[in-house]
């Protein structure tokens, strides 16, 4: 039997934007395709948004839908500064299987949400949380922070590659979880796993050895992503990875995150609205703290029912 | 590194339970290896110990400073006598620590600040500015015994018989010169790495802002580049003064160990910068239990006087640091 | 016409910043020129006592008191000069100082720069840092006067017990100025010296690497000395070098507490070997230094000058060479370097 070959990719060109008129009505194009009413397409296949919201954006390839595992169940979260508020009262699934984008303007609270996810919120002495994170139905209130880490790691918006060789810093990880120092031959299987899985293998495979510092930017955060996967993490907790690369490292990355959302719950902040719309399956805008809007990519991005996420996201602020 | 999230939040440091809607478990070292708590462990056992010792010492002598201080012996000279209440104070010491580091920064504060510049603005050609670090940092770990001995053998040849006593043809070579010019060397590498650190630390593009008005090179560092680093000028000048006064050996060899200062010819200041001396330091290493004198009542009462001035030079050292923190460069 | 007046006369000779240039090169070059000197003038006038004793100046043989001795009174210009010494003793006192002072306070200092650092509270921390400052430049003389004052007699009263005493007699006396007096007060002198770089270089560790760390659920103590001393190893390095270099040419507070004798302090007698007297190379040439009119004596203090000199530019050389390997993962927006 044969397979059936997936539908082809369509690139958005300006005039493709340009729908099909529903019949009857003969309504006004606007410049950018929208037309007056809301026309949300089905799926995740090259969707032509031509809506209100104004936003126009490609996503890279067609995904399948993936059987997706709750893991992390933010409830009722409220996090604050000393006396200043930074994240008010906000409710959310993380789910394995799914990529979900954390975006809002800048100050909205979501990094700050991010960190509290693996209690790193903690290392700040006025930080004081309210509500209850539960991984895998446990509260993580009652876990070990380091036990924590562990299953939720996480990758910085700036690459920090500790200073040794690219093998040690996977390594580290992998020693400091073992109970017993294991021995070099013993990790090499892991580290080459991690790097794979990260897609840095081929890069660096003729030289472990060589120094982390010393590689491309796009390089050094990939290496902290096989960093964080050699914890075997659920949760992969993203803060704007890609800020601070160009736009080629960029696409390598997103690339990855998709990829890897089968293995592990991924959560991204990222303020990039296009960089959420490629690869994001849920996403949460954030403002001033509270949880605006939560939705499907599609339909956050096609048809947003707040005003205040129609505004954002068409570039009204920002 | 991580510039942009660690701005955003105070100190990241794991800390005591946060107030607030719901306490926060902090890292607990239960989970911790025996090895990680025993380390724990043993950090705080010294780190208290060593708080504890250093109470312990700066205590002691100000106890004891204090019981033995008393005004008059800041104003009379020490003079032979029985027992230690006949033998005077330690004026002449404490001039002698004064005219000491004041010849010793004189010459150690300019040169200093030369070198500094020239290794931090010019530094051509490449090797000599190599061998520059080289001189200063050999310098600094020199003891300062070997410059003594050095100063012994400079100045008592005969070309430098004029910076101390002659006597029958045969140049004594003691004298407060002898011992100002070899301490310049100990204050030095203090003054050069400090000035070096502030001009260093000075953006570029101030200096390239004075050289587009058409400013030469050398008139930037006078008008601009130095003004900007005084804090850290005033601070090596500090620093060097403050080894100065605290150094001895250089002292025991090169000043003649005479209890009033000694001046040769007649000549004002310069007959006394000529002759000897003694200064806080080698009074107290006379009057130690194994030095000739043996009377540990003034011993500590120098001891008071010359800890309480190296203390305020090193509060002055702390205004001038912070204050050289504070400069924005924006 | 006009072009000829608005054209500025080219000035001969040098410019104001060429003069400048030369004139701050002139001034380094002296600074050089004043070390060499002092290089050159030290071994020169050391070369007669190495001449005369070759390597085995610096091996054991006989009392190097008496020899010391021996060679001042040859000053006489009546007599043949005797350079004959065999330093092994001098030698050994300054190695055992020295090296028990560094160990020891490499391993405290570093805790506690560890603990000021990461793990103190922060009343601690404030009260830490001003003291370790200031205790950082209390003259030698100072720790000297509270070591013959207090230290040394209470090794000597409460610590030495008789019989200690009677079974070494016959070959040395035991008061309290010992090794031990002199090891414990050189370690608490270079301590803060220690403590202040080490603590500059774990300071000076990007957060960003050990956020890193934390995030990967390494608990506080490994992260803090799995990332930050081992990134900080060039301070360790710089820090240890320099405390070292005090602590060789520490000559006053150690002609203080340790003794006054040319004495080798014997393992071979059990621990009694710490309460032993000794006196170190750079406090022998503070204790003959009135004797420095004879030439010989002139000749063998400077020889021990020369030594100290030249172990001193070693520490150095050994502290660049350790750095090296270290730089190899440190560049890029790395650390220290």
């Amino acid at each position: 039997m044969e397979l059936r070959k997936p539908p082809p990719v369509r690139r958005l060109t300006p005039a493709s934007v340009v729908t099909p008129r529903p019949e009857g009505a003969d309504a006004p194009t606007l410049p950018y395709g929208q037309t007056s009413n809301g026309n949300g397409s089905p799926n995740g296949a090259a969707a032509a948004p031509a809506q209100t919201s104004g936003f126009v954006s490609a996503r890279r390839d067609v995904r399948p839908p993936v059987a997706t595992i709750e893991r992390m169940q933010v409830e009722d979260v409220s996090i604050a500064y000393g006396t200043k508020p930074a994240v008010k009262s906000v409710s959310l699934p993380i789910r394995q299987g799914e990529v979900l984008a954390l975006i809002g303007p800048s100050g909205c609270g979501k990094t700050t949400l991010l960190r509290s996810l693996n209690r790193l919120t903690e290392l700040t002495k006025t930080a004081s949380l309210s509500g209850r994170i539960t991984l895998d139905g446990v509260d993580i209130a009652t876990l070990e922070p380091t036990a924590l880490r562990r299953r939720v790691t996480m990758v910085f918006q700036q690459p920090n590659p500790f200073p040794m060789s690219v093998f040690d810093n996977i390594a580290y990880v992998l020693r400091e979880q073992a109970r017993r120092r294991p021995r070099r031959p013993a990790l090499r299987a892991p580290v080459q796993d991690a790097l794979a899985r990260a897609g840095l293998l081929d890069e660096v495979a003729d030289n472990l050895d060589h120094p982390a510092l010393r590689l491309s930017g796009g390089q050094q955060q990939r290496l902290c992503i096989a960093r964080a996967l050699a914890a075997q993490p659920e949760v992969l907790l993203l803060d704007e990875p890609c800020s601070a690369l160009d736009p080629q490292s960029t696409k390598v990355i997103e690339d990855l995150i998709v990829k890897l959302r089968e293995e592990v719950a991924v959560v991204i902040v990222t303020h990039n609205l296009q960089q959420a719309h490629r690869i994001a399956d849920n996403v949460a805008f954030m403002y001033l703290g509270e949880l605006v809007e939560y939705g499907s990519a599609t339909s956050l991005f096609a048809n947003p029912r707040q005003q205040r996420t129609k505004d954002y996201v068409s570039g009204a602020f920002g | 590194m991580s510039a942009g999230t660690i701005t955003a939040q105070p100190e990241p440091r794991p800390s005591p339970p946060a107030s607030g809607p719901r306490r926060s478990a902090v890292e607990s070292t239960a989970s911790w290896r025996l090895t990680d708590r025993l380390g724990l462990a043993i950090a705080w056992v010294l780190g208290l110990l060593f708080c504890a010792v250093c109470a312990a010492i700066v205590i002691f002598l100000f106890i004891q400073g204090i019981r033995y201080i008393r005004p008059e012996l800041l104003v009379t000279n020490p003079h032979v006598g029985f027992d230690q209440n006949e033998t005077g104070g330690f004026l002449a010491p404490m001039i002698g620590t004064f005219l000491v580091a004041a010849i010793a920064i004189a010459i150690a504060g300019p040169v200093g600040v030369g070198v500094a510049v020239w290794l931090s603005e010019y530094g051509r050609p490449v090797g000599l500015a190599r061998l520059v670090e080289s001189t200063v940092e050999m310098l600094a770990g020199a003891p300062s015994v070997v410059l003594a001995l050095f100063g012994i053998l400079l100045f008592e040849t005969h070309p430098l018989g004029f910076l101390s006593e002659i006597n029958g043809g045969v140049v004594f070579g003691k004298s407060f010169f002898a011992a100002g010019a070899m301490l310049s060397l100990v204050a030095l590498p203090l003054v050069v790495s400090t000035v070096r650190e502030g001009l260093q630390a000075i953006p570029n593009h101030v200096r390239e802002a004075s050289y587009a008005v058409g400013k030469t090179k050398i008139a930037t560092i006078r008008r601009v580049l130095l003004p900007a680093a005084r804090p850290s000028v005033i601070t090596g000048h500090m620093l060097g003064i403050g080894h100065v006064i605290g150094d001895t050996a250089i002292i025991v060899l090169l000043l003649g160990d005479t209890q009033t200062l000694q001046g040769v010819g007649h000549v004002p200041v310069w007959g006394t910068l000529r002759g000897t001396g003694s200064t806080l330091t080698s009074y107290i290493f006379d009057n130690a239990p194994t030095g000739d004198l043996n009377q540990p009542n003034k011993a500590y009462a120098a001891a008071f006087v010359l800890l309480a001035i190296i203390l305020v030079l090193n509060l002055i050292v702390d205004v001038f640091g912070r204050r050289s923190k504070e400069l924005l460069w924006s | 016409m006009d072009e000829e007046l608005l054209l500025e006369p080219v000035p001969e000779g040098l410019s104001q910043d060429q003069r400048a240039e030369l004139g701050l090169g002139a001034l380094v070059c002296g600074v050089v020129l004043i070390l060499l000197a002092m290089l050159a003038f030290i071994f020169r006038e050391a070369w007669s006592s190495f001449a005369h004793n070759g390597i085995s100046w610096f091996g054991p043989g006989g009392n190097v008191d008496s020899q010391i001795q021996a060679i001042f009174t040859s000053g006489d210009f009546k007599r043949a000069p005797q350079f004959l010494i065999h330093a092994w003793p001098l030698v050994w006192s300054t190695i055992l100082t020295t090296g028990a002072a560094v160990v020891i306070s490499f391993v405290s200092s570093l805790f506690v720069a560890v603990f000021m650092v990461e793990f103190a509270p922060a009343p601690i921390k404030r009260m830490l840092e001003p003291v370790i400052r200031l205790l950082a430049s209390v003259p030698s003389v100072i720790y000297g006067l509270v070591g013959v004052l207090v230290v040394v007699p209470f090794i000597g009263n409460h610590l030495i017990s008789t019989s200690d005493k009677a079974s070494v007699t016959p070959v040395i006396q035991l008061s309290g100025s010992s090794l031990l007096a002199a090891v414990a007060i050189l370690t608490i002198m270079i301590s803060p010296i220690m403590i202040a770089i080490f603590a500059e270089g774990l300071r000076s560790v990007p957060r960003g690497w050990l956020e890193g760390s934390l995030a990967l659920g390494v608990n506080r103590w490994r992260t803090f000395w799995n990332i930050a001393v081992r990134t900080a190893r060039p301070a360790l390095v710089a820090g240890t070098v320099l405390a070292t270099a005090r602590a060789l040419g520490e000559a006053v507070m150690l002609s203080m507490v340790s003794g006054s004798v040319g004495f080798a302090p014997n393992p071979a007698d059990g621990l009694i070997f710490v309460f032993e007297p000794s006196r170190g190379l750079a406090a022998t040439i503070l204790h003959n230094t009135d004797e420095l009119t004879s030439p010989p004596m002139k000749a063998t203090l400077f020889a021990i000058a020369a030594v100290l000199l030249f172990s001193s530019a070693m520490l150095s050389l050994a502290g660049w060479a350790a750095k090296q390997p270290m730089k190899r993962y440190f560049n890029v927006g790395g650390a220290a370097a």
